[in-house]
């Protein structure tokens, strides 16, 4: 049978070739102009006022560790596309793989070894994207488990951040390259300082001796990471008046990061930080808007956003006070993607016309 | 009097291109009859009519030539006069392309009418307004094409509360409902005023999106006047906002009284009901003109020189209402509906029916084929989309896979599949497809377990009856070996005792309560659904075996038939 059938029509005989071609959609014929690019694209953009004020306070290094992790993830992104026979172009332009190496470069140290970020953006894309089922099908965060993996093998190498207003380019790329030692440039970040401080020096020190104490360490959430942090929340208020991400998720995030952390240093503060130190420092402000909004491995009901930030907010204050590692983000995204489904599960909200009891047996 | 009505908000919907413009330039035109007019008997939800006349058969305009069969039912009728040349199988205005009985009519130009007169409903009971109504074919003309009178019963209460009069007209392109308000504002308030009659309703909320000024205003004037005439001020003309799906009657009942009327739920429960204002101009034409349903307005737009609306008789080709408006060169394509929930048809030769609200050209620059499918990254674009405020992307989660169960979890059933969810999705995931598939399957499978449980009890019925046939042969058989006992006991005892002794007797009686046990049983067994028919049953039982043969002669032909 022809694929196109002609009708002649008898009134005026003008010709519709009826389209037959099996690919022809059913409705809707015409859909709003939305593509999985666009939505990656203005995320990355989104994360430009971030990476200007790390520029302008840490140097350009992280512009160089950033180049590295994208053309890694690219490679990586290829490969498997190949290796899982699908298409190339379609999938290497949808921007996702960028977005997970950008995120891996910004939170990994900027003056890290160059091989660091590109292990960690590698097994991000094959392993913790590709391995189980590319875009839209990984159950955890591929960012955050490629940071995990890498504090996990590299704790000392991870802890390595360049000090503020340390900007000479040449000793960064020595660095990076590992062409000199590296000590003069590097400090700890403010978390890590105040963790160290608290738990194994001096029994005695106070969340105000030790910040204050550090010249390296500013007013809010140390020095130059707090406008790294205002970067991101420009950056993620715009997301927001773009509709690409909810109110949901950063307000939980923060507020609870708030809460949890305000009541502890109101309890005691010389032993715990303050609600400002906490979203300012560290990756809070990143993770709020660009790493709990994750929705591939997030939660995605309303109120199943607003648990999932707030238990992602609340674990992380418990592993950055408790706990063995400079930042408690990464693991406390991970372990909150575990209960996503559980979350989504519980918190369905009800459907047109089922909300109240009464109206369902009137 | 529109500023006093509280709106509330429906969840969700989307804001495409209208493109009504094109087509509420000119007004209303009179489609010309076409050379040949093909009807389908079944044109609207429920059983389909059965066919009133033969081939050869002269027909008039108005005469009924599908009579409704069954309790859902509507009738259809002969758009013009002229002669019935065939009942036939036809392709039908579906994206399946299957064929459906026809009635073929060839038009005589004299246009003659059957007798016109009134239905007096005032004076006539509910039930014989409704008979009418269901005999005069009227149906929902917003699309769905559900039997009018079906829905003119107010319910338990004997009354209702609001009458929701549908003008919103969400769908791009569409403009039919439109250019009625606009030109027959005064008789679609006339078929109001029986509606309302009819359900005894208090208030009556005329719905029509912001987009429409020129129908706002005109039904204003014609709600005005209908007040006055009543006597009182019911009648309220509603600006809505401009949202699609807002025309949909769960969602204008919502964004009018607040009401959410839940999936599979009658509205006259929650005390109200909703029509479109095509079906009240057709309740009017039907009741005071005595005029059944033959013509319905269409616009034709979309890859069009000329968009406009016409008042097509039902049968009209579609392509001749095309023809009409001078399609493009690149047309490819003809949609019944508009651009969000139409239905792509399978040839343009399909007539126009009582759902077919707008013949839409389409056109690969018109309707670009969409962009490759992605993988779905659980944005909740779609989510914050559906009207239903279902969550689309588990449901497409599960129909992908096949788990329909889980699918039904997540209230497959309450959507309306209005394609906001694949509209906004950035992964050009054909969602509704989706749904559409995954219903029909369950459909299927609910037919096939029905099946398999009429099969299941049939097998369980004869194991029942041949076990109860095993144990009458039993009987019969202890019977006979008795009554063989007896009679050669009684041989020997004419030789020997000529007198039977009482034990004898006790066993005789035993027996012969046996055999009136066993006879019984025998009677009841045989088959009574065709025995013992009275003659008009008899007679009533070859008419519906002639029909089935009839059926299944004019199919013949068609079985193998290609499009």
């Amino acid at each position: 049978m022809p694929r196109s059938a002609k009708w002649r029509s008898r009134t005026c005989g003008r010709t519709i070739e009826q389209n037959r071609d099996p690919l022809v959609n059913n409705s809707p014929y015409f859909l709003k102009p939305a593509s999985v690019q666009s939505v990656m694209l203005r995320v990355l953009v989104a994360l430009l006022p971030g990476i200007a004020a790390y520029v302008w306070f840490f140097g350009a290094a992280i512009l160089l560790q950033i180049a590295m992790a994208s053309i890694a993830a690219l490679a990586a992104e290829a490969l498997m596309l190949a290796l899982r026979g699908k298409p190339l172009m379609l999938f290497l332009s949808d921007g996702s793989a960028l977005v997970t190496a950008w995120l891996i470069a910004l939170t990994f140290p900027s003056i890290a070894p160059w091989w660091l970020a590109v292990l960690g953006t590698l097994l991000a894309i094959i392993v913790a994207k590709h391995l189980y089922g590319g875009l839209g099908q990984n159950p955890f965060n591929p960012a955050m488990v490629a940071f995990a993996l890498m504090i996990v093998a590299y704790p000392q190498l991870m802890s390595q951040w360049p000090a503020a207003g340390a900007t000479d380019l040449a000793g960064q790329l020595h660095a990076i390259f590992g062409t000199r030692q590296i000590d003069a440039i590097t400090m700890a970040t403010p978390l890590d300082a105040l963790r160290t401080a608290l738990h194994t020096i001096d029994a005695k020190a106070s969340v105000a001796g030790v910040l204050g104490s550090n010249p390296g360490i500013g007013s809010v959430g140390g020095k130059g990471w707090e406008w790294v942090a205002a970067g991101y929340l420009v950056g993620g208020l715009w997301l927001l008046q773009q509709r690409i991400i909810t109110w949901h998720m950063p307000t939980a995030f923060l507020a609870a990061l708030f809460a949890i952390a305000g009541v502890f240093s109101l309890i005691d503060s010389t032993q715990f930080a303050g609600p400002l130190f906490h979203i300012f420092t560290g990756g809070a402000m990143l993770g709020a808007f660009f790493i709990v909004t994750d929705p591939v491995s997030g939660a995605t009901t309303p109120r199943g956003k607003l648990i999932f930030a707030a238990g992602v907010a609340v674990l992380t204050w418990i592993i950055r006070t408790f706990g063995a590692y400079p930042d408690g983000i990464a693991f406390a995204v991970l372990l909150m993607n575990i209960a996503a489904p559980l979350i989504d599960m519980y918190t369905q909200p009800p459907v047109f016309g089922h909300k109240d009891k009464r109206g369902d047996s009137p | 009097m529109t500023a006093l009505q509280r709106l509330f908000k429906f969840h969700g919907g989307v804001k495409p291109a209208y493109n009504k413009e094109a087509s509420t330039g000119l007004p209303i035109a009179v489609a010309p009859t076409p050379t040949l007019l093909v009807i389908p008997l079944h044109q609207s939800i429920g059983g389909m009519p059965r066919p009133l006349v033969t081939a050869g058969e002269r027909v008039l305009k108005g005469q009924r030539i599908g009579g409704a069969d069954g309790n859902v039912s509507s009738a259809v009728h002969a758009s013009t006069s002229g002669t019935v040349i065939a009942v036939e199988m036809r392709l039908m205005p579906h994206t399946s392309g299957l064929s459906a009985l026809c009635v073929v009519i060839e038009p005589d130009g004299r246009d003659e009418w059957i007798q016109r007169q009134p239905f007096d409903f005032r004076s006539a009971t509910p039930t014989q307004t409704r008979d009418y109504l269901r005999d005069a074919g009227v149906v929902g003309l917003g699309g769905a094409v559900f039997p009018t009178y079906l829905k003119l019963n107010p319910g338990k209460q004997g009354k209702l509360d609001t009458l929701v009069l549908n003008g919103a007209e969400c769908e791009p392109f569409i403009t039919c409902d439109d250019v009625l308000m606009r030109e027959r504002a005064e008789t679609i308030l006339k078929g109001v005023a029986i509606m309302r009659e009819m359900l005894r309703a208090g208030q009556v909320l005329i719905g029509i999106e912001d987009n429409k000024p020129e129908a706002i205003a005109a039904m204003e004037i014609a709600a005005q006047a209908a007040n006055r005439a009543a006597g009182d001020s019911a009648i309220k003309v509603v600006s809505v906002p401009t949202r699609y799906p807002a025309g949909g009657a769960k969602q204008l009942i919502r964004v009018l009284t607040g009401i959410e009327v839940p999936h599979g739920k009658r509205s006259t429960d929650y005390g109200v009901q909703c029509f479109n204002v095509g079906t009240a101009h057709a309740i009017y034409e039907a009741i005071a003109l005595g005029q059944p349903l033959i013509s319905r307005i269409v616009t034709v737009a979309g890859n069009v020189g000329l968009a406009r609306n016409y008042d097509a008789l039902i049968g009209t080709p579609m392509r001749d209402l095309v023809a009409l408006c001078g399609p493009l060169p690149d047309s490819d394509r003809v949609i019944m509906g508009g651009p969000m929930m139409g239905l792509l048809m399978p040839a343009d030769s399909v007539p126009v029916v009582k759902a077919t609200n707008c013949v839409l050209v389409g056109s690969k620059q018109l309707f670009p084929p969409p962009p490759p499918e992605m993988p779905c990254i659980r944005c909740g674009e779609c989510a914050k989309a559906c009207p239903a405020e279902l969550q689309p992307f588990e449901m497409y989660w599960f129909s992908r896979a096949k788990i329909f169960g889980k699918a039904q979890e997540y209230n497959l059933f309450d959507c309306i599949e209005c394609g906001c969810c694949a509209y906004v999705c950035p992964s050009h995931i054909p969602l509704v497809d989706y749904y559409r598939f995954a219903k029909s399957e369950i459909w299927a499978r609910e037919l096939e377990k029905e099946a398999a449980d009429v099969a299941r009890e049939r097998y369980e019925f004869r194991l029942l009856r041949e076990e109860r046939e095993k144990q009458e042969k039993a009987a019969k058989l202890a019977a006979k070996t008795a009554a063989g006992r007896e009679k050669a006991a009684a041989a020997l005892a004419v030789v020997e005792k000529p007198a039977t002794t009482p034990e004898e007797d006790a066993k005789k009686a035993l027996i012969a309560a046996a055999l009136e046990r066993a006879k019984a049983q025998k009677e009841l067994v045989h088959p009574g659904n065709v025995s013992d028919l009275t003659p008009e049953q008899q007679a009533e039982v070859a008419a519906i075996e002639a029909r089935r043969a009839e059926i299944r002669e004019m199919a013949k032909p068609h079985l193998r038939q290609d499009d």
